[in-house]
């Protein structure tokens, strides 16, 4: 491949020193650029199958018990936008973990002993699981008992939620790593493992879990609600769906209030274990006590570029900052960013985590309004609340993108948390116009792949208003009052 | 320190635990060619069928495995990850496009038929066929590609490279025909008993200029191991299976064709293990022990994964019990 790219660039007239900024992206750029879009789509189908997996294990349980119509019908919708979602986590899983031996040989190389063993279990232990009890899920019905039947589900989530399991012991020990050692193999400095107790289960891990889970939940909840209110938004007396919109809300009531009590108490983690990454989440530009930015606002560009104390329009509480990070010392010192030679992309991290934060309240928000409604038995009823479900269903994916932007740029310039840099870690052999290559074909197969999932499940809700009679020609829009309300709350 | 886990430390459960982990990870490759082979074969034995039922019948055949027997594919990524690090990463990073280029095929391969069957509409379907056959085409090529590069390390633009891409096409048409023979009704079946001996004499063909093309040019040094008596006794064998194949097929015997149509691949594994010990990366000659990870992690790994492996050895059975029955357009018959 390479003479076919230098002949490339000598036809086009670029010399080595452009090629890398005006025809090519530098391979380090292209790559994190790739592993950083590759693995949001990915993450958008790995959440939705271990949020699915606990409401199919639901709906099998109850449809195979009481043979009602009503959970027959949620479990066989539910059941296709999984089957297409964990085709869409497999093919897009799969360069995840090739991405790691063509893109970051350095990462593969150094840390392979620590990693590769918990990605080989996570294959041979969930992916396999998972893959095959699906087979029986989706195309068994006739041919096994019920009890396998229904094992069958609870096998499939349970191999979704151990692949997230293993998969986050990885990052984990990349965010916080122990348990190795820097020996020399072959000329080369690589971590050996020491302690798998310690590796496995780092200082990270169980925190990771937990808020990702119940990430996925969150986000899954808010697209079974949305789902479900547009449903019953086109037709009232569709009883499975409203079933399905209650019982969205009742997830919710307890997972978003736990996700913002968890997450408080993670950032504090996050700044004992990683103040650099802490001090880039908050604007902290210089070490001193730390002010509290409750909400923030740009006020210029250049606010929006550098987000620091002077120039936010922020309501801010003086040195809370301080008493959080410390647990109760207002003048507690927080490390700034004037202590590293290199920081991560300040902006980026301090307005994601600030998108998530505040999406998580917006969440509470929407459980709550949706708890109240329940309880005056009027969730169908509203037409404002329905309208406000419909809306925010893609925004519980936002939160969880926009959390991993936190996490991962974050803890730039590393890769390995103060063990290996991310320029490091990418291939020497790799040229520029491979690397820019690649990412362009990623990009567009994966814009594809992302409209052929909002297409199908489009059909699928069309599909599903078709059966319940609803009129094509109604099929208008969601946005007016509701058909046959009049008035609201 | 204390013992984790009450493993050794410093030294490996068995002194030979690198050459086992060499032949774990080639177990998984024989998997994955085995199994996703067939796989491929039915995406390209898909190509020549423009009935309706037919294909609906092969995709029924298809659609409750396939994504399990990917997993091998995985499996093997992994396990080379977690045993040698630095064969994975040299392997990838060298053939990078081949590589990227190879996940991709298999991404529209496993999209196309899930996707197909969401629309009714006409041209959606012929989109998401092609997306499946040529998915099912290109992945076996630049995986046999990857692997050529590999063994005999001459880069992926060459002769042995290309040939061995060839070559995993053709087998993968073998024992996708007999996997559909042995499972679809007879007139389905004597379509593909047809092209299923075709397939297999093209293959024999196939491996014959390529040996033979290794042989003169001695690339990676194979000729040696070739010429070998293992080396002798592989190809022997491979042809014996495709001829036995072939008459049991023309016999329509087709349960018995599937035995011997599955040992190719087999043999094919086995001959890149055979091409690649002692050594495990080639092109820098480095070893097994050279390449393989300190003790403990192997230890770790090998405690902790072989239960996992033989767990998941029965449930595959359970799975293809399951759908052992003859398939029909609808689906698989009791
Ligand atoms: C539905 C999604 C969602 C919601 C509503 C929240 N989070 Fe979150 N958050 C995530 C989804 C997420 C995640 C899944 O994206 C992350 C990335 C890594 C992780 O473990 O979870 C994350 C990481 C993450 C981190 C760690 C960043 C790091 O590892 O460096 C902190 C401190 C918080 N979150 C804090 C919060 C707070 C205070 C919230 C208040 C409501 C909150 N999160 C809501
Ligand atoms: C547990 C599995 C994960 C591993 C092993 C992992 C590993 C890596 C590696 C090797 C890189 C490239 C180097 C870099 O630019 O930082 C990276 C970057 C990145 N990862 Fe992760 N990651 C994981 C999970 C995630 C998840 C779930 C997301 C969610 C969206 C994510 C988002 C990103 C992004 C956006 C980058 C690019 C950062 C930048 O360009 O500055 N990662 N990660
Ligand atoms: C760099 C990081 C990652 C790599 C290398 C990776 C690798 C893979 C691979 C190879 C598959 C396909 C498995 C199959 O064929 O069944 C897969 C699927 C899956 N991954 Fe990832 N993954 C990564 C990040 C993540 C993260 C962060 C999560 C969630 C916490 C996750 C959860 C899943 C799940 C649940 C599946 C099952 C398929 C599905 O249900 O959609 N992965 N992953």
């Amino acid at each position: 491949m390479q003479p076919a790219t230098q002949l490339l660039d000598g036809a086009l007239g670029v010399g080595t020193a452009l090629d890398g900024t005006v025809l090519f992206l530098p391979v380090d750029l292209a790559s994190r650029a790739q592993f950083g879009w590759t693995i949001s789509v990915h993450i958008l189908f790995a959440a939705l199958s271990i949020g699915l997996a606990p409401f199919i294990i639901y709906f099998t349980w109850k449809d195979v018990r009481t043979g009602s119509e009503r959970y027959a019908r949620l479990r066989s919708f539910w059941l296709k936008v999984f089957a297409v979602g964990f085709v869409m986590g497999t093919v897009t899983g799969i360069p995840m973990s090739f991405q790691f031996g063509t893109n970051f040989p350095g990462f593969s190389a150094l840390a392979g002993e620590l990693i590769g063993g918990p990605l080989a279990f996570e294959a041979k232990m969930a992916f396999f699981l998972e893959a095959v009890f699906l087979g029986i899920l989706l195309f068994g019905r006739e041919k096994v008992s019920d009890r396998t039947y229904f094992l069958s589900s609870v096998l499939t989530g349970f191999g979704a939620w151990l692949s997230g399991f293993w998969i986050l012991v990885v990052n984990a020990w990349m965010q916080t790593p122990q348990g190795y050692e820097m020996i020399t193999r072959n000329g080369m400095e690589v971590a050996k493992l020491t302690d798998p107790i310690a590796a496995f289960f780092t200082p990270r891990m169980t925190w990771m879990y937990v808020h990702m889970i119940n990430a996925s939940v969150i986000s899954v909840a808010l697209l079974v609600g949305g789902v479900a209110a547009y449903i019953v938004w086109k037709k009232r007396d569709a009883k499975a769906w409203s079933t399905a919109l209650k019982i969205a809300v009742l997830i919710l009531i307890v997972a978003a209030p736990l996700q913002a009590v968890h997450g408080d108490a993670y950032g504090r983690h996050v700044e004992d274990t990683q103040p650099q990454k802490f001090a880039a989440m908050e604007g902290h530009y210089e070490t001193g006590t730390a002010d509290l930015h409750l909400f923030a606002i740009p006020t210029d560009f250049d606010a929006f570029m550098h987000p620091s104390d002077e120039n936010l329009f922020a309501i801010s509480l003086p040195r809370v900052g301080s008493f959080l990070a410390s647990g109760g010392d207002f003048d507690a010192v927080v490390q700034g960013l004037d202590e590293y030679e290199q920081n991560p992309p300040v902006p980026l991290v301090f307005w994601s985590f600030r998108l998530m934060v505040g999406l998580g309240f917006l969440f509470i928000g929407l459980a709550f309004w949706g708890g109240y409604l329940v309880y005056r038995d009027r969730l169908t009823a509203s037409s404002r609340y329905l309208k406000a479900m419909i809306a925010a269903s893609p925004l519980g994916y936002a939160a969880l993108l926009t959390g991993w932007y936190v996490t991962e740029i974050g803890r730039q310039p590393w890769v390995v948390q103060d063990v290996l840099k991310t320029g490091e870690a990418v291939s020497s052999t790799l040229t520029s116009a491979e690397a820019t290559a690649s990412l362009l074909a990623f990009v567009v197969i994966y814009i594809g792949l992302i409209l052929a999932a909002l297409y199908t499940l489009r059909w699928l809700i069309e599909g599903e208003l078709d059966e319940l009679g609803v009129e094509k020609s109604s099929n208008g829009h969601w946005y007016g009052p509701l058909p046959g309300v009049t008035s609201d709350d | 320190m204390i013992k984790p886990l009450l493993l050794p430390v410093e030294t490996y459960l068995v002194p030979s635990l690198p050459e086992v982990w060499f032949g774990v990870v080639m177990f998984a490759l024989t998997m994955y060619v085995v199994l996703d082979g067939f796989d491929f074969g039915i995406g390209m034995l898909y190509a020549t069928r423009d009935d309706e039922a037919d294909r609906e019948t092969m995709l029924a055949a298809f659609g409750p495995i396939w994504d399990a027997n990917e997993v091998w594919l995985i499996a093997f990524g992994t396990m080379t990850l977690a045993a040698f690090p630095d064969v994975y990463s040299r392997l990838l990073a060298d053939n990078y496009l081949i590589a990227l280029g190879f996940v991709l095929a298999l991404l529209f391969r496993g999209l196309g038929p899930e996707m197909r069957e969401q629309r009714e509409d006409e041209s959606w379907r012929r989109a998401c066929d092609r997306s499946f056959v040529g998915g099912s085409v290109l992945a076996p090529f630049l995986f046999g590609v990857l692997a050529g590069s590999w063994v005999f390390s001459v880069g992926a633009i060459s002769l042995p490279a290309i040939l061995t891409g060839v070559g995993l096409v053709a087998v993968s048409a073998v024992t996708g025909a007999a996997f559909l023979a042995a499972k679809t009704g007879p007139a389905l079946a004597g379509e593909m008993r047809d092209l299923g001996v075709l397939a297999t004499l093209a293959y024999l063909g196939g491996v014959v200029v390529l040996l033979a093309v290794v042989i003169y040019t001695d690339a990676g040094n194979a000729a040696g191991t070739i010429l070998s008596i293992p080396g002798i006794a592989i190809v022997g064998l491979s042809v014996v299976a495709g001829v036995s194949g072939i008459v049991l097929a023309l016999r329509d015997r087709y349960r018995a064709w599937l035995g011997f149509a599955l040992a190719l691949p087999v043999l094919l594994s086995l001959l890149v293990a055979l091409l690649l010990y002692p050594t495990i990366y080639p092109a820098t000659g480095l070893t097994v022990s050279d390449a393989v990870v300190s003790p403990l992690a192997l230890n770790l790994t090998t405690v902790l994964g072989f239960p996992v492996l033989v767990i998941v050895l029965w449930y595959f059975k359970f799975l293809y019990g399951v759908f052992s029955g003859p398939i029909e357009a609808e689906g698989y018959g009791a």
